[in-house]
């Protein structure tokens, strides 16, 4: 029986051109979207980055000035998102994966978690105003909106830490527990060291992403205009988003405003693009000093 | 397949020779060992002895590390495991339910089939079983280390960089490494599963001689899938096949002149 027939070799090889090249056009269509969406945001909203626009508060009804009270409470927002879920996140994410045994227990909080992720974001947010800020009478606030915002990154954050934990071989831990470590010795001194790169990429990437959110800040954190900065975590405060969505919705001057609205739009990408790449630069720093 | 005779019988007169001034250190008796409900060892008794060394040898799937990994209790790790039987190690019962597993483990060292440093420098590995055990005193631990580094015979070619990741080490370095890790918490017993099953021939040498120097110190187990490896290194061979202990004896006498045809079969290649 011949092996290779040349026709249908000649054909095997053209279909594997055609799928291979499908597959192609799919995975740049994904590195075209971003590339647009920058592309359409910078061009539109360069003129506005000056230094007054980054370092100054709105004035004359938010249709000049600058954005400060905004960047800062997006970061107030974000670093306390990260304080909050961070624990939360990682330390649940050490019980399902290291210590729990699989039972109906654990089926349930897992689809807890998977269903958490399928959440609505302005869910959160009325959730977030009726828990945080009416029942625990939290009011508008840093707080209220940092734990909603939290909540909402808590899957992706326990998600990326398990498969970061996943990833430690089994071999480690055997080795650990050989010398006559306890488990949380082994958790803390090998297991977390070696899945921290993972974790933190995980944990900022969720915080970014919750971090451009409008909706559950709008209710628990943000509010259209303040003219100070937080002095507290109890302050209410201006949100680069909900900025965004003021001023292109609710403004006196909507038209007007437009490259002002660019410009924030221009600036919150900045930010969160400028929160991955610290996570990134900082997980291969990580990973070359383990190696 | 055809039944297997009881083990005990199985007894070689040079086995007795070679254990009869050296006292107990592991008695194993009537040990069942089972994956849920697979049954992966049956009704296993065999004694380890103080300074010897020990392969267990047997085609894969057979139980022998599974055997091996009872001895320190690492199979407690598998939630759906059960043990029947005794382990007695200096005469106390390690399944006892009063004995600390941690505890159990610090006395009895393991060595891996992969060498698996931890992502750490050399220093720290060996360290580490004595930080865990709550040594803290920082020239004890360098002490310790190095006589583990020089133990092992791994000190001359990483003592210049000691304070380097072990992962930048050949495969034989970081098994040796892994070696001077167990050494360094001073377990009484050590064993190891394969432990040269991913290296080279020159690498493997020099652990098969490190083993010779370490049994004046240790009890060792070895599980190798070597045959001429387990000629080389050990004083007591014994067979396993289908979670059975087949056949024990000095390694000698098991590898010219074995009792069982099963054991012959195995050894010359015929199966397995």
């Amino acid at each position: 029986m011949s092996v290779s027939v040349p026709s249908l070799q000649r054909r095997r090889n053209f279909l594997q051109k055609i799928v291979f090249n499908v597959f192609r056009l799919a995975s740049l269509i994904n590195g075209l979207a971003l590339f647009i969406i920058v592309y359409f945001i910078v061009a539109k909203g360069w003129k506005a980055i000056n230094w007054t626009f980054l370092t100054q508060p709105p004035v004359d009804s938010m249709t000049k000035g600058g954005i400060l009270p905004c960047i800062v409470g997006t970061l107030c927002l974000s670093i306390g998102a990260i304080l909050i879920a961070m624990p939360i996140g990682v330390a649940s994410a050490i019980y399902l994966n290291e210590y729990a045994r699989p039972g109906p227990l654990i089926r349930v909080i897992r689809l807890g978690i998977n269903n958490l992720a399928g959440i609505p974001s302005i869910v959160f947010g009325l959730f977030g105003l009726a828990f945080f800020v009416v029942w625990l009478k939290m009011g508008v606030s840093i707080i209220a909106g940092a734990l909603t915002l939290g909540a909402m990154s808590l899957p992706v954050i326990i998600g990326t830490t398990e498969e970061a934990l996943r990833a430690v071989p089994d071999t480690y831990r055997e080795a650990s527990l050989g010398l006559g470590a306890t488990k949380w010795q082994t958790i803390y001194r090998v297991v977390l060291p070696t899945a921290l790169p993972g974790i933190l990429t995980g944990t900022i990437l969720g915080i970014s992403r919750a971090a451009g959110e409008t909706a559950p800040i709008m209710f628990t954190a943000a509010v259209f205009f303040t003219p100070i900065m937080p002095s507290s975590i109890f302050d209410e405060v201006m949100a680069l988003p909900y900025h965004i969505y003021v001023l292109a919705t609710a403004g006196t001057e909507i038209e007007a405003t437009r490259h002002l609205q660019y410009g924030t739009a221009l600036v919150l990408i900045f930010l969160v693009l400028g929160m991955n790449l610290i996570a990134i630069i900082y997980r291969s720093r990580l990973r070359k000093r383990m190696q | 397949m055809p039944k297997v005779q009881a083990t005990s019988s199985g007894e070689s007169v040079t086995y007795k020779e070679i254990c009869v001034d050296k006292p107990v250190k592991i008695e194993v008796k009537h040990l069942n060992f089972y994956y849920g409900k697979v049954q992966a060892l049956q009704d296993n008794s065999l004694d380890f002895h103080i300074n010897e060394v020990s392969a267990l040898i047997g085609p894969s799937g057979c139980g022998k590390s599974t055997f091996l990994r009872c001895l320190n209790r690492m199979n407690d790790l598998i939630s759906i495991s059960r043990v029947e039987g005794n382990i007695l190690l200096d005469g106390l019962d390690i399944y006892d339910p009063s004995v600390d597993v941690v505890m159990l483990r610090s006395r009895i060292g393991m060595v891996f089939q992969k060498p698996n440093p931890f992502p750490k420098t050399i220093f720290e590995n060996v360290a580490y079983g004595l930080r865990v055990n709550g040594f803290k005193n920082k020239t004890f631990i360098e002490q310790r280390v190095e006589e583990s580094l020089k133990l092992s015979a791994i000190w001359d070619e990483v003592k210049d960089r000691i304070h380097k990741s072990a992962l930048e080490l050949s495969g034989g370095q970081q098994q040796r490494v892994c070696i001077a890790r167990a050494l360094a918490v001073e377990p009484e017993i050590l064993l190891m599963d394969e432990p040269c099953s991913a290296l080279d021939p020159i690498a493997t040498q020099k652990i098969e001689e490190l083993i010779h120097q370490l049994k004046k110190s240790f009890t060792i187990i070895i599980v190798t899938h070597n045959m001429q490896q387990a000629a080389r290194v050990s004083d007591i061979t014994a067979f396993f096949y289908m979670g059975r202990l087949i056949e024990k004896g000095g390694t000698d006498t098991i590898f010219t002149r074995p009792k069982l045809k099963q054991t012959q079969d195995y050894i010359t290649g015929r199966f397995g």
